[in-house]
């Protein structure tokens, strides 16, 4: 094998966690180019909804990931109110900030998960949904679904919440917070799992900013940068907690901001329990918008989701773009695949968290 | 000493009595040769290995069968399920997955080497089915008792990596190709120590048979005891070569799909799996024996429940290495081999020599 050979890693591969294609170059096992290629799943989202009413979109907004199905369909309607121009109520408020923390654990524990079959153990991967089943549980009690919730609305949320809600999430973050010691357990404290994680696919603080990083990746690489600190959305500003950053800028350490993020995460959830008021949960909204523009982002799982919403006042958007935090990332990949060895690949994508849904749209 | 061989010699004497008799019943004159010629030495070494060797093969391929049972039920437990569920403690479910690979088509990729191909992989099994042979499970019950029986199982191991290689590169696949070069680096890497170890155990025992071996160790001392380096080194080779997880890279789904086995299917892939049990069998039974005193044990129960008993103990940690670690590396594998494992083995085999230069033992 002294011959250079590419090796195409996809469409359908195991590493891929959906339909997209990572070609690789490789001399013997060292990685001499890669060159990710997506498009296999690209279903026009963008322009589907334009053919679609206001309140149609928000279910396909759930469908743009399948991991994170409440923050897109939050962040539709984020957007969707600043053209509206409508305030939601501070209950509403309350729950969506609950519910997308909720939203980003579950989210964190099936990356995790993914990334355990990636590096070959089914036990992470198991021990991961177990807790995600915590989760999705609540989420079934509040909305009834299990990933795509349809729970938000342009106004607020779709109902309030079930009685004993509280106290089940209580209870659940009760249970779910030690279980964080043990799945840290089985991922910090075996000495294969580091092997594989530190100093794997390595990005510098400067190189994770040119690329336009987001999120957590680039978190780990010692930019500290939140938007729900930096931008505040929803009732983020007045709630306390830390933004989770990491120097080494390494699979582990990646992989080390989204353990911290799930820790901050139940401490937000148990102050939006706590600091909950009464109230109504939704606002009646108008038929259509005025014209104009709005433009809402958030801090996804991912990273840093965008849309960008054009009216032109009738009862379907103009245009609606997305920005997606994976199609960035994945974008940057080359960059922390080079160099590495041909086994690194799953371990650097599988903390990448790929979500195909999102990133072709 | 009433042994297999000659229970069943016994046997087939009197099966070839009653035949001879059914013979010379009919009176048909002609066939007083045919007779006379069944009672001879010959047929009835024939038979008897024959049916020395089916019982044998039968016995231990009942164990490969417990053994994926056995992992199966235990990776359950280890990650909060409940394993397999067919049949009686889910044990039928190996023979349902048996049947469903007998049942697949077989194919063979176009561009495959055809010959080769299909070579390797009875070259795999048959070696795996080979090696059994070697292994007595008590004094009594064994199929081949000759003098250099741990060389030659040694040497029956070592011809793995060939078929492997030959496999893998015949598929014509870029993934199988890789795969193979891993499983032959890994194996060669591995061997070194593992026969090293060997080299200390025959230098203590002076013997290489195994029943030589486990009778020196009921006459003095479990070697796992004066030779703890060298059961931990042998132990940790030993999960290597059977290609399990951490070791499991050949084979590494998630960036090679199968490894060398990706092109494998059917019945073919059936007996591969259940040839790669059979082989971490074989490492528990050298463990076992080299190590654990073999079958050695108060005299309540046979000896070679014993022996199975230690041998399943010994599986037990396997099992418990593979849903406590993640896939490690090539490179990684090799720096162990090489850099842990050989000194390691090299210091259990210095100190395996002075033990014997002191006349300790």
């Amino acid at each position: 094998m002294s011959e250079e050979m590419w090796i195409n890693m996809g469409p359908q591969h195991p590493m891929t966690h959906g339909l997209w294609n990572l070609r690789v170059r490789v001399d013997g096992e060292t990685m001499t180019a890669a060159e990710p290629i997506v498009g296999y799943l690209h279903r026009g989202w963008e322009k589907m909804v334009e053919n679609r009413t206001y309140p149609q979109i928000i279910p396909l907004a759930d469908r743009l990931c399948y991991g994170s199905s409440f923050t897109w369909s939050h962040l539709y309607c984020l957007a969707a109110e600043r053209v509206f121009n409508i305030e939601v109520p501070e209950r509403a408020q309350y729950i969506r900030t609950a519910c997308i923390e909720m939203q980003r654990i579950s989210s964190h524990l099936m990356w995790l998960a993914a990334v355990g079959t990636d590096l070959g153990s089914y036990t992470i991967l198991l021990y991961g949904m177990r807790e995600r089943e915590l989760f999705l549980d609540l989420m079934v009690e509040l909305c009834g679904a299990r990933m795509t919730y349809n729970y938000v609305r342009i106004g607020g949320v779709r109902n309030d919440t079930p009685p004993d809600f509280e106290r089940n999430v209580t209870r659940v973050l009760d249970t779910f917070e030690p279980r964080i010691r043990d799945l840290e357990a089985l991922c910090d404290e075996c000495e294969t799992f580091r092997m594989r994680t530190i100093d794997i696919g390595k990005i510098n603080a400067a190189d994770a900013m040119n690329l336009g990083l987001t999120g957590p990746s680039m978190r780990a690489s010692g930019i500290d940068l939140d938007l729900r600190r930096h931008d505040p959305y929803e009732i983020y500003d007045e709630l306390d907690f830390d933004v989770c950053t990491h120097t080494d800028g390494d699979c582990y350490a990646r992989y080390r901001v989204r353990m911290d993020e799930m820790r901050e995460s139940v401490k937000i959830i148990r102050q939006c329990l706590e600091k909950m008021p009464k109230g109504p949960t939704r606002v009646k909204v108008p038929r259509c918008p005025p014209k104009g523009t709005a433009v809402a982002r958030v801090e996804d799982p991912r990273g840093e989701s965008l849309m960008y919403m054009v009216s032109d006042g009738t009862d379907k958007p103009y245009r609606l773009k997305v920005r997606s935090p994976n199609y960035v990332n994945l974008s940057a990949s080359p960059a922390m695949l080079l160099g590495n060895k041909i086994s690194d690949v799953p371990a650097i994508m599988g903390v990448l968290d790929m979500c195909i849904g999102e990133t072709d749209r | 000493m009433e042994t297999l061989y000659t229970v069943l010699q016994s046997l087939s004497e009197w099966l070839l009595g009653v035949i001879a008799w059914l013979i010379d019943w009919t009176r048909l004159g002609f066939l007083s040769g045919i007779a006379d010629w069944v009672e001879t030495e010959p047929v009835v070494t024939f038979l008897t290995t024959l049916l020395v060797a089916a019982i044998y093969f039968i016995t231990l391929f009942m164990f490969g069968l417990c053994f994926i049972w056995m992992e199966r039920k235990f990776m359950g437990r280890f990650m909060d399920r409940r394993g397999t569920q067919v049949g009686v403690l889910g044990f039928f479910q190996n023979f349902a997955d048996g049947i469903k690979t007998m049942l697949k088509e077989h194919i063979i990729p176009k561009a495959a080497d055809k010959g080769l191909f299909e070579m390797a992989s009875f070259a795999i099994i048959a070696t795996s089915a080979m090696l059994l042979g070697c292994i007595p499970l008590s004094p009594q019950f064994y199929v081949i008792n000759v003098d250099l029986a741990l060389l030659l199982g040694i040497a029956i191991f070592s011809f793995a990596p060939f078929g492997i290689l030959i496999g893998g590169w015949s598929s014509n696949n870029k993934f199988s190709l890789i795969g193979g070069m891993r499983a032959a680096a890994q194996l060669i890497a591995l061997e070194i120590p593992i026969l090293m170890v060997v080299v200390s155990v025959v230098v203590m025992t002076g013997s290489l048979s195994f029943i030589g071996i486990v009778g020196w160790q009921q006459d003095n001392i479990w070697l796992a005891f004066p030779l703890f380096i060298g059961l931990i080194t042998f132990f940790v080779a030993a999960i290597g070569e059977s290609e399990r997880v951490p070791f499991d890279l050949p084979e590494a789904e998630a960036e090679l799909v199968e490894g060398w086995q990706t092109e494998y299917g059917g019945f073919r892939w059936g007996l591969i799996m259940l040839s790669d049990y059979l082989r971490a069998y074989i490492m528990c039974a050298l463990v076992t024996m080299l190590f654990l005193g073999g079958w050695d044990g108060p005299d309540f129960v046979w000896a070679e429940i014993w022996y199975l008993a230690k041998t399943f103990i010994v599986f037990f940690f396997f099992i418990w290495v593979r849903v406590a670690m993640v896939r490690i590396r090539t490179d990684q594998i090799l720096t162990l081999g090489w850099r842990r494992l050989l000194p390691l083995s090299i210091v259990n085999l210095l100190i395996a020599i002075a033990l014997k230069t002191a006349e300790v033992f």
